[in-house]
């Protein structure tokens, strides 16, 4: 532990915080991780990219990405929307709204899935009137789409907020003064100042989206080929014994993930260090 | 261009931020509108800005004889600078000065060449030639509040308006930039309307000083006026330092003939003088408390003798030395200037 | 005079339309805002937490609470206070630890230790269980040990604590630590040298400068403890009355059109949830008022 420290503080508790913070992270967190990745190392590459490739794999990945995409591009326009209406307006209910917004945190995924099953089977709250007009939702890739529309929606809207409430408001006067309408202020002052924030809600609302299970599952109808999103899919190989298709699958999805996630942590210094005058 | 606003009222809640206010800016003028922090200066700036509304039943506020009550603050032609600057933090220097022109309607919209022209000019004008490319927080306070200025002279204002602009800088750019300012004002000649709680800075810069507390102007003046002859206890106690000496104490010994019995006599430091003490001497007299002989100016406590009144005196360091004081030596003092008002005013 | 004005002239009003102040939008933009925030978030959010209980209410009172006399619901409802029993407090010493030594030490690393922290978060719920199959499962690192001696990790309650704990790791770290970074260590000092030794500083100044983001993490812990489905769902084996956790509960009912059983079980788990909200919102109240003091 002495090695690792830069310099000397009279409070006490390093070695045993460091030590434990480390065991801790280890043995939950990390050995299990790199257990699917050793898994993996054992398979020769044709067996590999067999696994990894085959053509119900890839309909899945195109499934969740495209889904994943949908979800959050409209987590985007709406969670500004939402953000916006949240910090600058004031109408009656404005708490209980602005708490609701993290409904999807907190409730069950599996619960929310089939509460959106039922409001959009063929007999469903709203199905019933979608379908009679051929619009059908429920065991489709739109359901896809609505299930992780629904567990991102909370992302944009919490990063957004901060920095709307941070924002002062002698921007908007300083380009008003200079002439700008309100939709140019909008798009060419306020708009560019919250980017990095609502880029970064953006990708956390998707990699959220590419790895949910519980509300999809329920509303997807799970048809391979069609309906049948990546996660699903490790858990189909895994109910058929297929250890080795399954960890290889979620190689990929992990690599994916981390990367995203590196992704993310640039984005947000990139965002702080925009805002830090 | 001058501005004119009658009868300016504004109200936030229960507070009174301006009590019907009359407001004159000369056409060219410097003015500065001089008060302590919420006697509504800044609310003044805003509305003539646009930025604010006055209360109904305020105005009219017009620009050269034309009403512009009820033009938006982007077609008002003023140039605004914010105490903060409010630069855009994801624009250039450059792109941050030509916004104005960037944001016109197309058919009144210089061609692109022109606007570069003309921010390279601004950026000679406030002296930050070759940053044009650099973001707001690659650059110091300073340079910041010229690129603010630029930006709004770039929209060609008839009226520049600047709320509190040296406030948020330390002291020694504060000095060097206002002196810019004056300088800068004697070259283009634009009507000039700026806030500031400071004096010294109101005194040294400004044609006029508008001097505002508690929601109202309480002297307008050239600062050679204001601060020789204040109007009222307040302006006299917040152009700088001052002795507020009570009648009864000063009864038995002066004669001042404008000061009335219950009065009080207001007399800067550096107006009164200091002669060693002689017997038999029938005007003020009193004893050294303290000396302060560091800074250009010494500065004496001295306690008045029946009266018990501390009171501060200022006078050259060549004077103390020829005057040889110790503490607690009994001296004369003589008022050079003093004023007096007829009270029933508060401070 | 003022008065003489007042009535002389009409009074000022903005002209119909835009309004002056240049912060503000004009009446249809914000009416339209508002009502397209509120429809969509009525659209996403209100109208499948009003089908849960519409659904569970479907056929009566009594049919909802005939739901909960069920043996294995009752017993899905005790695993699941297990598995957050167990995995809170550990996540909860593991997020003080972490928290102290990264906001009051600096040591090589750090920065990586964060992002580290970080990572179950960017792991897909389904992922998280599966690695611990390949760790403790039959086919696993430990799997032929595990059976030699009679242990059951997977497909048996130590798995399910796991992997609960394994999706909540990060929650009450990441709320510790920008606190504790925001608050420096300036009263700490002050106890050392004021005689305190490590834990009274710790348990008489640290702690109740952090007990409310605390509170606010293990509130998020608890939610996503007791309301987990991916992860549990790769590692329970799904054995009635043993290995089911409400939320697999929900599923199993469900898929055996048990739709009035499945809601009623699904209702609690909302109720939790909308529980949840509720005290973060207090939280986040409490904490805004501690701040502003």
């Amino acid at each position: 532990m002495s090695l690792l420290r830069k310099e000397h503080s009279v409070l006490p508790g390093f070695g045993l915080s460091l030590g434990f913070t480390l065991a801790y992270l280890g043995l939950i967190v990390l050995v299990p991780l790199s257990a699917a990745f050793l898994k993996t190392a054992g398979m020769s590459w044709d067996e590999f990219v067999a696994a990894v490739a085959s053509p119900r794999v890839m309909a899945a990945y195109r499934l969740s990405f495209f889904a994943s995409l949908a979800a959050a591009t409209v987590n985007a326009c709406f969670g500004l929307i939402v953000a916006w209406v949240l910090v600058r307006y004031t109408f009656p209910g404005k708490r209980i709204v602005d708490a609701l917004v993290d409904l999807p945190f907190a409730l069950p995924t599996a619960v929310a899935g089939i509460a959106l099953t039922a409001i959009y089977a063929k007999n469903g709250w709203l199905g019933q009137w979608l379908e009679p007009h051929g619009v059908k939702v429920a065991f489709t890739e739109i359901g896809v789409f609505v299930a992780l529309t629904f567990v991102g929606l909370p992302f944009v809207v919490r990063t957004l907020q901060p920095v709307l409430e941070e924002l002062e408001p002698e921007i908007e006067e300083a380009s008003a003064s200079l002439g700008a309408n309100r939709w140019q202020t909008i798009s060419r002052v306020l708009l560019p100042e919250l980017f990095p924030a609502l880029l970064t809600g953006f990708a956390l609302s998707f990699a959220r989206a590419l790895g949910e299970y519980g509300s999809v599952v329920f509303i997807s109808g799970n048809m391979p080929m069609r309906t049948e999103i990546v996660p699903l899919l490790i858990i189909t190989k895994l109910e058929q014994y297929d250890y080795r298709g399954a960890t290889a699958i979620a190689v990929v999805m992990l690599t994916a993930s981390f990367a995203l996630l590196l992704l993310i942590n640039l984005l947000q210094k990139w965002s702080r260090r925009h805002h830090r005058v | 261009m001058s501005v004119h606003a009658t009868n300016i009222r504004k109200t936030f809640g229960a507070f009174t931020a301006l009590g019907g206010v009359d407001l004159n800016v000369p056409a060219g003028k410097l003015v500065a509108l001089l008060g302590p922090s919420g006697s509504g200066k800044t609310t003044l700036l805003r509305i003539v800005a646009g930025l604010e509304q006055a209360d109904p039943g305020s105005g009219p506020i017009s620009f050269h004889g034309e009403d512009v009550t009820n033009v938006p603050a982007g077609k008002r032609k003023v140039g605004f600078v914010f105490q903060h600057y409010a630069l855009f933090r994801h624009m250039t220097v450059f792109e941050n000065i030509a916004f104005g022109l960037k944001v016109r309607p197309r058919r009144d919209r210089p061609p692109a060449s022109d606007i570069a022209d003309r921010v390279q000019k601004l950026l000679k004008l406030v002296q930050l030639e070759g940053l044009d490319a650099r973001f707001p927080t690659q650059l110091s306070g300073g340079q910041r509040q010229r690129v603010a200025l630029a930006r709004a002279l770039a929209v060609e204002p008839k009226v520049l308006l600047l709320d509190e602009p040296f406030g948020a800088l330390d002291a020694k750019v504060r000095k060097d930039l206002r002196r810019w300012l004056r300088r800068f004002h004697e070259e283009i000649h634009l009507t000039t309307l700026f806030v500031t709680h400071d004096q010294e800075e109101a005194l040294e810069i400004a044609d006029e000083v508008v001097i505002m507390n508690q929601a109202k102007i309480e002297q307008v003046g050239t600062p050679q006026e204001v601060y020789d002859r204040p109007a009222s206890p307040f302006v006299y106690q917040f152009l700088g330092n001052v002795n507020v000496l009570r009648a009864p104490a000063l009864a038995p010994t002066v004669g001042a003939p404008a000061l009335m019995r219950d009065g009080q006599l207001y007399v800067r430091p550096h107006d009164i003088g200091v002669a060693p003490y002689v017997p038999g001497f029938t005007g003020l007299i009193a004893e050294i408390r303290s000396i302060h002989a560091a800074g250009p100016q010494a500065r004496l406590t001295v306690e008045q003798l029946p009266g018990r009144e501390l009171i501060e005196v200022e006078l050259s360091r060549a004077e103390l030395v020829g005057l040889s004081l110790n503490l607690n030596d009994r001296v004369c003092l003589r008022l050079r200037q003093s004023h007096s008002f007829n009270d029933d005013y508060e401070i | 005079m003022a008065a003489a004005v007042t009535s002389s002239l009409p009074a000022v009003r903005p002209p119909s339309g835009a309004p002056l102040r240049a912060t503000h939008d004009p009446r249809w933009v914000r009416w339209t805002l508002t009502g397209l925030a509120l429809v969509f978030l009525a659209f996403f959010l209100v109208l499948p937490l009003a089908a849960v209980f519409g659904e569970a209410l479907r056929k009566g009172a009594g049919a909802y609470f005939a739901a909960f006399k069920d043996a294995d619901a009752l017993a899905s409802v005790k695993l699941t206070l297990i598995a957050a029993l167990v995995s809170v407090p550990s996540n909860v010493v593991f997020g003080v630890a972490a928290a102290w030594c990264i906001a009051k030490y600096s040591f090589r690393g750090k920065s990586l230790l964060i992002t580290l922290i970080d990572l179950p978060f960017a792991v897909s719920p389904v992922i998280s269980g599966l690695i611990y199959v390949l760790v403790f499962g039959a086919q696993g690192w430990f799997g032929p040990w595990l059976i030699e001696h009679d242990y059951k990790i997977i497909f048996a309650v130590p798995g399910i604590v796991l992997a609960t704990t394994f999706v909540t790791f990060p929650f009450v770290a990441r709320e510790l630590i920008p606190l504790m970074q925001a608050q420096g260590s300036e009263e700490e000092y002050a106890a050392i040298t004021l005689g305190a030794n490590g834990w009274q500083t710790f348990w008489r100044v640290t702690l109740p400068n952090i007990k409310w983001g605390l509170l606010y993490g293990v509130i998020l812990c608890n939610a996503r403890a007791m309301g987990e489905f991916g992860a549990v769902s790769v590692v329970s084996g799904h054995i009635r009355g043993e290995t089911n956790t409400m939320p697999l509960h929900v599923e199993i009912l469900y898929n055996e059109y048990n739709f009035v059983g499945a809601f009623a079980v699904a209702s609690l788990l909302a109720l939790l949830a909308l529980v949840t909200l509720v005290l973060k919102s207090i939280v986040e109240w409490r904490h805004a008022q501690a701040r502003a003091v």
